[in-house]
């Protein structure tokens, strides 16, 4: 008979590594580790507790995101894990990877750029076309298919592209 | 109406806190009215957009406060088994979308208010509101420069459109005052410094909202008579029909999920 006896540390690291594979369900290139959702994984006497938080108050994203964190550990033979939302420190789309904002931008997503989100009421704001990399754009709506991103077109190859949304 | 209403154990905290939640819901559940009938399809999604940020702030208020007040109530509870009087929002919040102008300065208003109060809110020495002012403070940055752009376009556009903004804002503008009203029930909290006071936050409030409204060569009402009742539970007559469609699956089928 064999008994797999991990201990917290080296269970700890497998919740991680399953977890931090969950993609986002509005994103798919991106992983919740990418995203910076994923916060934090606890292991108590084999205790599994995870931490994620939302990107944005009204995130619908989150529940699917829990279930999914669910799934991957059964996948990975893992018991069920308590799953907890923290609010505190507020999200920033500067926890996003650097690998993360390639994928996004190969996606044909503008990444965030660097952090400025308090701008002023009128600023301007430059970002490149994720498709030519023309920096002739113009912004549609700061709202678009999702809470994270805006919409915006590029002036020079005609294509509407999604931006992430410095936050 | 056959599901009974909760009671409610409003100690200072609990009050404070379902009033900031019900400003959320209810201001998020006005938006969620344009779904489908905005003006443009940019326009339709940012409204959604800017309402499901507020209902995800109304959320995480109305959690917070089943959790403290501690007696078995709940977000959902809060949300569909209150009637009129229980509710404690700002009754510019509850004032009808009326026309696109209409909608676009009741939001100016109060996304102006909320990015300032929000952000001296994350000096709140209760840890969760700290946290929820600072992710809704991050939300309402956006919608205070959605909201000044259009009232810029708006007011600066075609007569009509300068003709209905005008009328909105005189409309809407005795309505402004109760944000920055206190009572001897929060005064005891911002004494804590659990909440902040808003009174002085109405200067920068009022530098902000005319700074637009002048570069959109409009103007603010000279009329300072402020209307007041929400947070105590008087409210105007349109809660209530807003709330009768809010809560009609739960009072019909009491207890349904999806």
């Amino acid at each position: 008979m064999v008994t797999a006896v991990h201990s917290d540390t080296d269970l700890r690291r497998r919740v991680w590594e399953a977890a931090s594979k969950v993609v986002d369900p509005e994103i798919p290139v991106l992983t919740i580790a990418d995203l910076g959702v994923l916060r934090d994984v606890e292991v108590h006497d084999g205790r599994v507790e995870i931490a994620i938080t939302p990107t944005y108050s009204g995130c619908p994203a989150m529940n699917m995101i829990a279930l999914e964190i669910e799934l991957a550990l059964e996948r990975a033979g893992i018991a069920r894990p308590t799953i907890r939302t923290v609010l505190s420190p507020a999200w920033t789309t500067d926890w996003m990877s650097e690998d993360g904002r390639s994928k996004l931008r190969e996606y044909g997503i503008a990444p965030p750029q660097a952090s400025n989100s308090r701008r002023a009421l009128f600023g301007e704001q430059r970002v490149a076309c994720p498709q030519c990399g023309s920096q002739n754009t113009e912004l549609l709506s700061e709202f678009g298919s999702t809470s994270c991103k805006a919409l915006w077109r590029c002036k020079s190859c005609r294509e509407p592209f999604d931006y992430f949304k410095c936050h | 109406m056959t599901v009974a209403n909760i009671t409610v154990s409003e100690t200072p905290l609990v009050l404070y806190t379902l009033r900031r939640a019900d400003d959320a819901l209810i201001s998020g559940h006005r938006l969620s009215e344009w779904c489908g009938h905005a003006p443009m399809l940019e326009e339709d999604m940012a409204l959604a957009n800017m309402g499901l940020d507020l209902l995800g702030q109304a959320r995480e208020l109305h959690s917070y406060a089943a959790k403290v007040e501690g007696r078995g109530n709940d977000e959902d509870k809060f949300a569909y088994l209150r009637d009129v009087r229980q509710y404690r929002n700002l009754l510019l919040l509850e004032q009808p979308n009326g026309d696109f102008a209409r909608t676009m300065v009741r939001q100016f208003f109060y996304a102006t208010f909320a990015d300032l109060y929000w952000r001296a809110m994350m000096r709140s020495t209760d840890a969760t509101l700290a946290a929820i002012a600072a992710k809704s403070e991050k939300e309402s940055a956006y919608h205070v420069r959605h909201c000044s752009e259009w009232i810029v376009r708006l007011g600066d556009g075609t007569e009509e459109s300068h003709r209905r903004t005008q009328g909105a804002i005189d409309e809407l503008w005795a309505f402004t005052g109760e944000m920055f009203a206190v009572d001897d029930s929060e005064r005891g909290l911002i004494d804590a410094g659990i909440a902040i006071d808003p009174a002085p936050l109405r200067s920068q409030w009022l530098k902000t909202i005319t700074g637009v409204v002048d570069e959109a060569t409009l103007a603010l009402p000279k009329n300072d008579w402020m209307q007041q009742g929400g947070r105590s539970g008087r409210h105007s007559e349109h809660l209530g029909h807003l709330l009768s469609e809010l809560q009609s699956m739960q009072r019909t089928f009491p207890g349904a999920t999806w």
